[in-house]
């Protein structure tokens, strides 16, 4: 018996607008509108919309098909102001009651490493935005990019979660599977499943890649690999960005085709099914527990924090950033406390990663600066006007610049 | 090879990639006679000597042209030399040093003193640097009937800023014509050959310049004079080519942030005055510290002391001084107009007229020391990549290539 289980992640960042210095203290408007209508539009019509059609036909088609999601906050938000027809289409999924959808912080952050009270208010926020837009509640955690340890897992099951996700890392599992259902060390009952990376990727990152030895991937041959694990596996986790369909394997791959096909191929053998997060949590025992004290991630070829926490600027940027916590929860300011929010995304970290001569390839590719460098620099002019919102207080909180023109060296002064 | 005279005398990068090419391909076993224009004695500071040239192995011998051509002439600096010439003692006595009236003149002599050594020596290929050399590899090749490879350090389109004298930019065109093989610098160059003289792109090469992991001076770590204050540094000739008026302009801006900022303006040029000029309107000068030309030992001092070095130029074909800086421990700033930035991953890079974002790029690197050691220690690493044996392997290779086409 072997049961797939597929989770997508579904999200895209508040992409900021080039903040030249001369803006600190002047301008408000932090984001690139304009860009974040385009990419979300682009991504929208390649993959978004043709996909859940794709997923909504192949629901109706095939009753044991299941597949799960995870969608930003700052996604939804985006979609609600710039596409609502892709969240129509996204709620005709969860109405099928076959879809579920997962837990994650809102603003898609990298805040359980800086602070434990952000990070509760941001998964709390999330709840209460799937609440509101598809009338469930979460139960399985998925923190950003995978990023867990023992202590995350022990956090969550704190919070009332029934499962968490990660990365199937060998260096954690040993000797063992990444296909069976386990508990993390330190934890009474919450289950964690992890990504088998090497199923999953040959999806995400290969399918298209005619280098490959196994190219082309044929639902034919993936069905036999799956095969394989019946009798010494119960679930193969298939865990990607949703983006890879269509966005990243182009519809011209035939990546469409693939997972057309592939669930009548895989449900062919009376042994195969397809099971949510949840269905697995509910019908399998915890095999073993597992033991990760270090923080892994589904990133790069490390699989740890490099790709938004690996340098200098990163980490120095981060940590500037969650020092003004406190300042900004005091100043009732709730517009102040949002776009401090959106600037925790975790892409604005990954665009500053330095290592590119390896897989900072994928970076380069994904990256809306010219460096790394720029990035930072255009992440510190906006924190600048931050600061400079802060300390001026309650009386510009109408939004309108601070009055008067702010010198030059009041912003050496804010930081 | 009709090159240029050797670094530590030089007012440019020609000299240097000349030295540089000559010890790469000595490297590689090529065999290189190398012809050069050699000034009299007392003719003017840049008179020859052959300091780097016991570095070479002996598959090099020197050859050398009497004549009063440097890199970077121009019609008027040639008439000055020349008067200086004819004013020194051992002018008068010499019965076979008759120099042009004019640069063009001087080019044209120097070019059928050129013929005579193609005869005289035995090769497979003429390797040419820059204009004034052009008429000479032409005439080479039309002595020896061997193959011509006109390596492009710098348009003339470049030198002035889109201004071109037409006696120049029409020999250039001529050399490059009548090249068998174009070697330009950059893709940026190779698109401005392209874009000027209509060449046949698949006749153009590109060989990005390297730079010698050897020499003594990138280790002296010499420290800034000033504690608090943070350097910001110019090094190049002080023409229109290297953009000092942005350098100024963005220097204006970036006082406004961090108002104890020392900018070091190391170099001479035509645009010297103006330099000095505008930075006194606009009240800045006591901020400015004017080096004049450095040379040896000061240039790498003037890189370990900066803390940015930024290189504004409007059109910079390639631009070795900015790699100079990063062997030096120093980040960049430089213009996307150059070659080097084709190059280089980190370094910061702007538009050169862009002084808004070129201000907004020095005030993050003083104001965080984070991003300055991120790009210092980033930079330096990559600049370790860069050495002599890659240009000289792939310029090796264009010589095979071009003896095939040429037969």
């Amino acid at each position: 018996m072997v049961s797939v289980c597929f989770y997508f992640q579904v999200h895209q960042p508040f992409r900021m607008r080039r903040y030249p210095i001369f803006d600190i203290g002047k301008k408000r408007n932090y984001f690139d509108d304009e860009k974040n209508i385009e990419v979300l539009r682009k991504v929208a019509r390649k993959c978004y919309l043709p996909a859940n059609s794709l997923m909504l036909d192949l629901l109706e088609r095939h009753p044991g098909f299941r597949i799960s999601y995870s969608l930003s906050g700052v996604f939804i938000e985006q979609c609600e102001k710039w596409a609502p027809e892709v969240l129509e289409s996204f709620r005709k999924l969860v109405d099928t009651g076959r879809v579920e959808i997962l837990s994650e912080t809102y603003y898609h952050s990298l805040a359980y490493l800086f602070s434990k009270d952000e990070f509760k208010e941001q998964v709390l926020l999330h709840r209460k935005k799937i609440e509101e837009v598809f009338g469930v509640t979460p139960r399985v955690f998925r923190n950003t990019e995978l990023i867990y340890n023992n202590e995350i897992a022990n956090y969550i099951e704190g919070m009332g979660f029934k499962g968490i996700i990660a990365e199937g890392w060998d260096p954690i599992l040993g000797w063992k599977s990444a296909n069976f259902v386990y508990r993390p060390k330190t934890t009474r009952n919450i289950r964690l499943l992890l990504k088998n990376y090497r199923l999953s990727d040959d999806i995400a990152f290969r399918f298209s890649n005619r280098g490959w030895a196994e190219w082309p991937l044929t639902t034919d041959k993936f069905c036999q690999w799956v095969n394989r694990y019946n009798g010494s596996g119960e679930c193969i986790n298939l865990f990607m960005d949703y983006e890879t369909i269509g966005e990243h394997q182009w519809e011209d791959t035939g990546i469409f085709d693939f997972l057309r096909h592939l669930p009548g191929e895989l449900l062919k053998h009376p042994d195969n099914s397809f099971k949510t997060p949840s269905e697995l949590i509910d019908t399998h025992e915890a095999k073993d527990e597992i033991d990760c004290h270090h923080m892994i991630s589904w990133a790069d070829i490390e699989r740890d924090l490099s790709a938004w926490l690996g340098n200098r600027i990163q980490q120095s940027s981060a940590n500037r950033l969650y020092s003004l916590e406190k300042d900004i929860k005091n100043s009732g300011d709730q517009q102040l406390l949002d776009d401090w929010r959106k600037l925790q995304t975790s892409d604005h970290f990954y665009y500053m990663c330095t290592k590119w001569f390896n897989d900072g390839d994928v970076h380069k590719y994904f990256n809306p600066y010219d460096s790394p460098y720029d990035s930072f620099m255009n992440f510190m002019n906006v924190m600048n006007d931050i600061v400079i919102r802060l300390k001026s207080g309650t009386k510009t909180a109408s939004g309108e610049a601070a009055a008067g023109e702010v010198k030059g060296d009041d912003m050496g002064k804010a930081l | 090879m009709f090159g240029w005279e050797f670094p530590p005398f030089k007012s440019g990068g020609l000299g240097t990639a000349c030295y540089d090419l000559t010890k790469g391909l000595s490297n590689q076993g090529v065999n290189v006679t190398f012809v050069m224009p050699v000034a009299p004695e007392g003719a003017n500071a840049q008179f020859v000597k052959l300091v780097g040239a016991n570095n070479f192995s002996k598959n090099v011998k020197l050859r050398k042209i009497s004549s009063v051509l440097t890199p970077y002439q121009s019609f008027s600096s040639y008439s000055e030399a020349l008067s200086k010439v004819r004013a020194s003692s051992n002018y008068t006595t010499s019965k076979d040093k008759v120099y042009g009236n004019n640069l063009y003149e001087e080019v044209y002599r120097y070019s059928i003193a050129a013929a005579d050594i193609a005869e005289e020596e035995e090769f497979d290929v003429i390797h040419v640097h820059d204009w004034m050399t052009y008429r000479a590899g032409i005439n080479a090749k039309a002595a020896s009937g061997k193959p011509l490879v006109a390596h492009i350090h710098a348009t003339e389109f470049d030198r002035t800023g889109g201004n071109p004298n037409q006696i120049i930019s029409h020999m250039e065109y001529q050399g490059l014509r009548a090249a068998d093989v174009v070697i330009a610098n950059s893709n940026f160059t190779k698109q401005n050959v392209i874009k000027h003289y209509s060449i046949d792109p698949d006749k153009i090469k590109v060989v990005h310049w390297g730079i010698d992991p050897e020499n003594p001076y990138y280790g002296i770590n010499h420290k800034s004079p000033f504690d608090d204050e943070k350097i910001v540094l110019f090094l190049g000739r002080i023409t229109i080519q290297k953009g000092p008026d942005y350098f100024v302009e963005a220097a204006n801006n970036v006082l406004k942030y961090v108002p104890n900022t020392k900018f070091v303006v190391a170099g001479s040029g035509d645009m010297f005055e103006r330099m000095i000029n505008r930075a006194d309107e606009l009240g800045i000068l006591n901020n400015f510290i004017f080096t004049g030309f450095l040379k040896g030992a000061d240039v790498h001092k003037a890189f370990q002391m900066a803390d940015l070095y930024v290189m504004p130029s409007v059109s910079e074909p390639f631009g070795l001084v900015a790699l100079e800086s990063l062997k030096n421990g120093t980040p960049i700033l430089i213009s996307k107009q150059s070659g080097v930035s084709e190059v280089v991953n980190h370094a910061l890079k702007v538009d050169f007229w862009d002084v808004a974002e070129m201000t907004n790029k020095i005030v993050n690197v003083l104001k965080y020391p984070e991003l300055h050691s991120e790009l210092k220690e980033n930079s330096f690493r990559e600049v370790q990549g860069f050495n002599l044996d890659e240009p000289a392997r792939k310029t090796r290779e264009i010589y095979e290539q071009a003896i095939i086409i040429k037969r």
